[in-house]
């Protein structure tokens, strides 16, 4: 077996707080988009362990929190880890110290997008964006157009069609959006600008 | 000789293995035996009714109680013939329990074993002999070893509750380490508020002597008859005289000796008292510093004392006292390998300290009033990375215990600091974090969450300087990850040891000692105050790492065995101690050594085989110290000589035993 930290002696972290605030600043952007103190956690493993998508991220759940308390913040928005989350918050139920992580991993994406980190799940993001786009415009998600639209952005045109087409055979797929009522309150929503960033 | 034989059924724990009438009925043909019965609880009081009216009816002057194991019952039975006016060492328990029917399926053999544990019991108990205990008188005064918290509880314990206590303490005032702290975890009280009234205490209760700046060099005796000599060192104050009006101190001209109280964070006098609130609050000459008794010339503290209290003529004193009661109360000391610790630059680094010293500079009595800064340029640290396990958990370098305390003053260091310091990062490197006490996790955590100290999962590799900051380098294994961080300031929580000189004072004392050299309980669980010798007990840290509470509530235990053991009327000495026959003992001395006890000492005797009317020849024997024997037969299974006996289990009683089952094994078992 090698060693845990041979495997990663490129990447040692360098922690200066002297030069500058950077470490705290991450903690308090954190603090202030999700109101969660990442210092909290003492790093027992559970959500990790509970994660079902943990299997699939570049560092693990747990470690996403440890490098914010670190500060290293370039490390936690460049992950693939704070894209991966499907928010499903088993780690944020099981949490002994009640930390609710999902929401600091969407406060790390929302982060990402603010200081113009490129997303590591590209595909994800685009999905995201493309989901808000769809709720812009009519008040709930139209799952043809959303397809359509993420394949054309994405340039994947082939997979999962087979899925889709089952879907729309059994009457999943409507053709017609149906939209809600009150789309004037949504578009105001979403204009009303994000308390975290008003000060930008 | 008349033997009575009473086999116990104990419910069916015996009946239902072994055939109880068969027992007795075998017992009856046993050489000497005129009466033997059963019962279904021997030990009840129908029970021992039985076998007191058996006594009288059939005038028994030895009895064998076939039953449990000698250790539940024996004075049980001892009890019950000594009122039907035996004595109590006439009786033999055959263990048909323990040693036969909890181990056995029911079958003749079972039986037939419990029928040859009887037989060899029954041997045994026609060669016993009367034994009697003798009573020892108390002196009721109890000495307390060692001045810090955990002496300062036992003795204020000890004499609240009556008894005189002489307290000595080493260095020139009592308090110790505790003394030295500035707040204490959790609740961060100021050490200092706590203490000194205990300590002031201390000095002013009618029963306690404090002796300062004395150390016990010899102990003699037994429990409650201790004899003990004790060098009060030459102050060259005259206590009685001194005012402590602290004159002296101002003006001795040797400044620059590095103070031990302020573990070398700041300096003192030749003269000196370690710190402000000292208890005795009258200072000493340390003379291998001083001008006068170094150089001859000087006398500044005798010109300008003005009640002449200074006396340079004084010498040592060395004091024999009694006592009954002795509470070993040493403490612990710093691990202060700089060689070992040369992977953090302690001792190369001025900007690398101790735990302890960073505590002094934490300390409003310290050297700085209470700011921290750095040792070498005086500036206010911006950063401080504290090191836990700094030779504890280290097979390698130090020791492989836990220290105990040090997550706990790591976290409260790294508070303090923030809470003095508003910019300062902190950085803790720990292995685990130990904070198993009431209050201490929730502690730690506020040390984290709201006071923002950074803690890092992983041991350090090296500190070395760039530019005037420290280089640590460690890892954050909860990444896997090595780490590097710049810093102003780095504290090393070192590991708690015993004292260099501890294995001496356990050697006076007649103690043992573990692989480390703390000073060993009699049981680890059940005797955790005790130690194998009677009348002497521990308390605080010199039996192991402790923090405060714990040290002061094995302080109050101690002191209750204390009182416990002045409120006796006597103590009763053990009647089954060893003997030794010094007609035939060589003076070999092996049994001194095996003795687990240090009951026995070698002692010049008139050898009177060799003596004649006109020449004395003199030979070396042992004795045994009744009083200290607890009658373990070491020495009588070491002896080469066949001269060390145990009453109680002679050869001739343990040979009959053997006799016994032969001989039945030879008859082909009846």
């Amino acid at each position: 077996m090698t060693s845990l930290i041979s495997d990663n002696a490129q990447s040692c972290c360098v922690l200066s707080p002297v030069q500058g605030p950077a470490g705290s600043e991450l903690k308090r952007r954190i603090q202030e988009l999700c109101g969660e103190n990442v210092l909290e956690c003492y790093q027992c493993g559970e959500c990790t362990a509970g994660c079902p998508v943990a299997y699939a991220m570049d560092i693990a759940p747990n470690q996403v929190l440890r490098l914010a308390q670190l500060g290293l913040e370039d490390e936690v928005l460049s992950s693939s880890a704070i894209w991966l989350c499907a928010g499903c918050e088993t780690c944020y139920t099981r949490c002994p110290k009640g930390v609710a992580l999902s929401r600091v991993m969407d406060a790390c994406r929302q982060l990402a997008l603010e200081r113009g980190v490129k997303p590591k799940e590209l595909s994800i993001a685009k999905f995201h964006d493309q989901f808000l786009t769809e709720v812009r415009r009519f008040g709930r998600v139209h799952e043809l157009t959303l397809t359509a639209l993420y394949k054309m952005r994405t340039r994947d045109f082939f997979s999962d069609v087979f899925t889709g087409i089952q879907m729309f055979l059994k009457g999943k797929l409507a053709l017609i959006p149906s939209l809600v009522k009150g789309r004037d309150e949504i578009r105001k929503l979403f204009a009303r600008p994000r308390r975290g960033s008003s000060e930008k | 000789m008349r033997i009575g034989v009473f086999v116990c059924w104990c419910g069916s724990n015996i009946a239902k293995t072994v055939d109880v009438e068969k027992v007795v009925e075998a017992a009856r043909e046993m050489p000497g035996v005129v009466y033997a019965t059963d019962y279904k609880y021997m030990c009840s009081e129908p029970g021992q009714n039985i076998i007191q009216d058996a006594i009288k009816e059939h005038k028994l002057d030895r009895i064998v109680v076939a039953s449990c194991s000698p250790r539940l019952h024996e004075p049980t039975f001892q009890r019950c013939v000594e009122a039907a006016g035996l004595n109590p060492y006439m009786v033999e328990m055959a263990n048909i329990r323990e040693q036969c029917s909890w181990v056995h399926d029911r079958t003749p053999e079972a039986t037939q074993h419990a029928i040859d544990l009887v037989r060899m019991a029954v041997a045994k108990v026609a060669k016993n002999e009367p034994l009697t205990r003798s009573r020892l008188g108390i002196t009721r005064k109890a000495l307390v070893i060692g001045g810090g918290v955990a002496g300062i509880q036992a003795a204020l314990d000890i004499a609240d509750a009556g008894y005189p206590v002489v307290l000595v303490e080493r260095t020139p005032s009592i308090g110790g380490h505790m003394a030295q702290y500035d707040k204490t975890f959790p609740t961060l009280d100021c050490a200092a508020c706590i203490l000194t009234p205990k300590m002031v205490d201390c000095a002013s209760h009618p029963l306690i002597e404090i002796w300062s700046y004395s150390e016990v060099e010899e102990v003699n005796g037994f429990v409650g008859n201790f004899e003990v000599k004790v060098r009060r060192r030459a102050k060259s104050v005259d206590e009685s005289k001194c005012t402590g009006c602290g004159l002296c101190l101002e003006k001795c001209p040797v400044k620059d000796i590095p103070s031990e109280f302020d573990e070398g964070t700041g300096t003192r006098r030749a003269i000196y008292r370690p710190f402000p609130q000292s208890v005795p609050n009258k200072p000493v000459i340390d003379r291998d510093h001083c001008r006068y008794f170094q150089t001859g010339k000087c006398g500044v503290c005798q010109k300008i004392c003005p009640v002449g209290a200074i006396d340079y003529e004084q010498q040592d004193q060395v004091v024999t006292e009694k006592f009954g009661a002795i509470v070993v109360a040493t403490g612990f000391d710093v691990w202060r390998d700089e060689r070992a610790m040369a992977q953090f630059g302690y001792g190369k680094y001025p900007d690398v300290i101790s735990s302890l010293q960073f505590e002094r500079l934490m300390n409003a009595s310290g050297p700085t009033d209470g700011k921290i800064v750095r040792p070498s340029d005086g500036k206010t640290p911006r950063s401080i990375a504290f090191i836990s396990c700094v030779g504890s958990r280290d097979e390698e370098h130090g020791y492989p215990y836990c220290s105990k305390v040090c997550c706990m003053y790591n976290a409260k260091q790294a508070l303090l600091a923030k809470d003095k310091l508003h910019d300062v990062q902190t950085y803790v490197f720990y292995m685990d974090i130990r904070a198993n006490g009431k209050g201490y996790e929730e502690f730690v955590r506020r040390t984290i969450e709201e006071y923002g100290a950074n803690y890092i999962r992983g041991r350090v590799s090296r500190v070395y300087p760039d530019g005037d900051q420290l280089v640590v380098k460690g890892a954050d294994t909860l990444l896997g990850r090595p780490l590097e961080v710049r810093v102003d300031l780095v504290v090393l929580a070192t590991a708690m040891k015993p004292h260099d000189d501890a294995k001496e004072l356990a050697r006076k004392l007649g103690i043992s000692t573990d692989q480390y050299d703390w000073f060993s309980e009699a049981h680890p669980k059940l005797r955790p105050v005790e130690v194998l010798t009677d009348g002497i007990y521990l308390a605080g840290a010199c039996q192991y790492p402790k923090d405060i509470p714990d040290t002061v509530a094995q302080a109050s235990g101690a002191a209750s065995k204390v009182v416990g053991l002045f409120s006796k009327e006597a103590i009763l000495s053990e009647a089954m101690t060893a003997y030794v026959n010094e007609d035939t003992c060589v003076g070999c001395g092996l049994c001194v050594e095996v003795c687990p006890f240090g009951a026995i000492e070698l002692v010049e005797v008139v050898d009177r085989e060799k003596s004649t009317r006109d020449n004395q020849v003199m030979k070396k024997v042992a004795r045994v110290n009744e009083g200290v024997c607890k009658g373990c037969g070491t020495c009588a299974a070491a002896c080469r000589s066949g001269s060390a006996r145990l009453r109680g289990f002679d050869t001739k009683q343990i040979l009959a035993e053997i006799d016994a089952l032969a001989d039945a094994a030879l008859a082909g078992r009846q």
